[in-house]
């Protein structure tokens, strides 16, 4: 027990000696939970367009103001002339082309068939999707504004056509995020990256750290421990883990208003768990690799893997089958799920015990093949 | 200039004799490109939802159908009554559920208009926006289809939506650039700044610094094979990117690789710059991981769109030299953007590259203490 006392002291001294580490390891976190929170959303914001208004009558000003009404759209540029608009476009001056045709006005309201051509600028496909999909509603929101006079028109045609028209409402209802807030999804999420970096940077490369400068073999001539010397590695980073993730739960509950809905003890449970997961990956990676410069190479190539293989940004659901079997091995994605589950919809054990033991068989599974591999004779 | 030579040809040698780090340099991004390419889209298909019809009616029937016959939606659970919604929730593969309540024939007789609720699981709000959108697509075509052809259901306005330079709005056509800008950071800039911390952790600075030759060819000779080891990684982007993933390419190969040679450049120069502020590896990695990897991921438009950012964050990234690179090599790509589209963000790159090389000159500590 003394030896491990010592070590820990040992470790934690090194630790906190570099003084350029302490604002990495605290503040850092904090900045980034703070900016990345806000910088990711799929919420359009504010698309430009150009305008080519062949109809010039006041419901194709209707139109247009009920685009620029909804504040996601803001009219850039208006012309006649198809040339004009599409430089605008290929400049990149505006997102879209609104070509409204002629006789707009007087075909919709003899209910027939009428469409305005929607140019968008698909080279930022992601704000393209949204643009099409925040388009669609405000033209089905025209539609139904108007239901009445088309309505009137359709009474007359049905009633010709002796076949009467139905009607099919979709109304949805959106639970535990009734808002919609993307805030709200995104920062358990981004929570998990943070600590994962800490974990699985830090702990490993501290040991490759010693192989490389070569004190690992004045650790190795003294009597301690394998186990003692690896506890020694991978307690101060759980500590200073958990610190960071107290933190970001703090700023999320009280700066970011995240709902916590599940049990707190049950998050902090489960994300020491986690950590001892990713420190072990670390350690695994510190014993493949000879410097610093391999290790954190390597670190780096599977944290950006397990980020954007994880279900942070993009869905797991939309990736394909064998893509979606990947992530089952990624811990970064289990964790996630964990996160959001508890926080969002206040799961409780029953609802994640499976996930659980799927993270404490990795632990296992990682610590045995590291430990196996770390020899204290070189 | 024979030292210089011999300078950089050990340099050389001391990457190239460490194949492990080697055939992790060309090989991570050829897995990069063939897992993401593959991986990171947007469109959901086979989503999980379950359907509770109270209905039961040949209608509802048809709808469901209708829906479960769509590659966006899977049904995996018939539910029986409201209460087993929660828990389905609560579990997690649900996303979505349809209710059609015990009245949705009769109102469909009497009042030719029903409603099916869909609750969805907003936990991930752009799925149940996207989902939501799906299922009216859906519906919106299962009524049309109800009414005969002569009937208004043609009737009304509707969107005539065409997608410009990305018609498919394929995912991977808008992530290759991204890709290429966060393996070029990678390996330029986090190599590059840990590679010369390297030399002063372990002393060999010093040796080097005593040397005849200058701190600016040291730094050069530093830099020059991970300038190399980049273009390698760019071409083999490029060819997986046009071969495999069939990733259109309007623009010009010349301008294309001078401005990815501009970003190495800008990248190389950041990692100078980190490694003269910062003391040891640790350090030096850490800011290379919060400073570089994560806005360029994050803030320069790979994956999050700039302009849905609040403002501040969208001036933040003015300074990101990812998110210029971004625009440039879509530009080049999907729309054949030429240097008379581009030259504004290609002289803010030039801009932020002087800067940081500027930088670098003048905290690069000739004597160490």
């Amino acid at each position: 027990m003394r030896t491990i006392k010592f070590i820990l002291q040992k470790e934690f001294l090194q630790i906190f000696r570099n003084k350029a580490m302490l604002p990495i390891l605290f503040v850092m976190p904090v900045v980034q939970l703070l900016v990345l929170s806000f910088a990711a959303t799929y919420e359009l914001k504010e698309a430009s367009f150009s305008l080519i208004d062949y109809d010039q009558s006041s419901l194709s000003r209707e139109l247009t103001a009920q685009f620029q009404a909804t504040g996601y759209f803001s009219l850039e540029h208006e012309t006649f002339e198809n040339k004009d608009a599409l430089k605008e476009l290929e400049e990149g001056n505006v997102n879209m082309i609104m070509t409204i045709p002629e006789n707009f006005s007087r075909n919709f309201s003899q209910g027939k068939a009428v469409s305005v051509q929607m140019l968008i600028d698909a080279v930022d496909g992601t704000k393209a999707g949204m643009i099409q999909s925040y388009g669609s509603a405000i033209i089905q929101d025209f539609n139904k504004n108007h239901s009445r006079d088309i309505q009137l028109t359709s009474q007359v045609n049905s009633q010709v056509a002796g076949n009467p028209m139905v009607q099919i409402n979709l109304v949805p209802a959106n639970w535990y995020n009734p808002d919609l807030d993307y805030v709200t999804f995104m920062v358990p999420g981004i929570l998990v990256v943070l600590v994962s970096m800490i974990g699985l940077f830090l702990s490993g490369m501290n040991i490759v750290r010693e192989q490389e400068i070569g004190t690992i073999e004045q650790l190795n001539v003294t009597p301690i421990k394998k186990i003692h010397f690896i506890t020694g590695k991978i307690v101060p980073f759980w500590v200073i883990g958990m610190i960071d993730l107290v933190i970001g739960l703090l700023l999320a509950r009280y700066g970011f208003h995240i709902p916590f809905l599940g049990s707190l003890t049950l998050i902090l449970m489960v994300a020491g768990l986690y950590l001892i997961v990713i420190q072990a990956l670390g350690l695994f990676i510190s014993t493949v690799t000879g410097t610093q410069q391999q290790a954190m190479f390597i670190a780096w190539f599977i944290i950006v893997v397990f980020i954007l293989m994880g279900g942070l940004f993009t869905p797991i659901e939309s990736m394909p089958g064998w893509a979606q079997d990947l992530t089952l091995a990624n811990p970064v994605a289990w964790f996630i799920k964990v996160m959001r589950m508890v926080l969002l919809k206040g799961a409780g054990w029953q609802e994640i015990q499976h996930m659980v033991w799927v993270l404490t068989g990795m632990g296992i599974l990682f610590y045995g093949v590291a430990i196996n591999r770390y020899k204290k004779t070189s | 200039m024979n030292a210089f030579k011999g300078f950089v040809i050990k340099e050389f040698r001391q990457i190239y004799r460490d194949k492990r780090t080697l055939v992790v340099l060309i090989g991570m991004p050829v897995i990069m490109m063939i897992l993401f390419g593959f991986a990171i889209r947007n469109e959901i298909q086979n989503a999980e939802i379950a359907v509770l019809d109270l209905s039961k009616d040949s209608m509802t029937e048809e709808l469901i159908q209708r829906i479960a016959s769509n590659p966006s939606f899977k049904i995996t659970a018939y539910l029986q009554s409201y209460s087993e919604v929660e828990p389905l929730f609560q579990q997690g593969n649900v996303k979505a559920v349809l209710i059609f309540d015990h009245r949705f024939e009769q109102n469909m007789i009497s009042y030719l208009s029903a409603d099916v609720q869909m609750v969805t699981d907003a936990t991930d709000p752009n799925m149940a926006r996207l989902l939501q959108g799906y299922a009216s697509g859906i519906i919106r075509d299962f009524s049309k289809d109800l009414a005969p052809e002569s009937s208004v259901g043609a009737a009304g306005l509707t969107a005539d939506i065409r997608m410009m330079y990305n018609p498919e709005l394929r995912s991977v056509n808008l992530f290759v650039p991204g890709l290429i800008a966060v393996i070029l950071m990678l390996i330029s800039a986090l190599m590059t700044s840990i590679s010369i911390t390297r030399e002063k952790e372990m002393g060999n600075m010093e040796i080097l610094l005593v040397s005849p030759l200058k701190p600016y060819q040291i730094i050069i000779g530093k830099v020059i094979p991970y300038l190399v080891l980049s273009l390698i990684n760019v071409c083999t982007i490029l060819i997986l990117a046009i071969f495999i993933f069939e990733v259109p390419f309007e623009g010009s190969y010349v301008l294309f690789f001078a401005e990815s040679i501009l970003f190495i450049l800008t990248a190389l120069s950041l990692g100078v710059f980190i490694s003269a502020v910062a003391n040891n590896q640790q350090t030096a990695m850490m800011v290379s991981l919060a400073g570089l990897l994560l806005p360029t991921v994050l803030l320069s438009g790979f994956i999050f769109p700039v302009s849905s950012m609040p403002y501040p964050l969208q001036i933040f990234s003015h300074i990101i030299p990812a998110k210029w690179f971004l625009i440039i090599v879509r530009s080049i790509m999907l729309k054949g953007g030429g240097i008379s589209i581009l030259w504004f963000q290609t002289t803010i790159l030039v801009g932020i590259t002087l800067l940081f090389m500027g930088l670098s000159m003048k905290k690069f500590n000739v004597r160490l203490q």
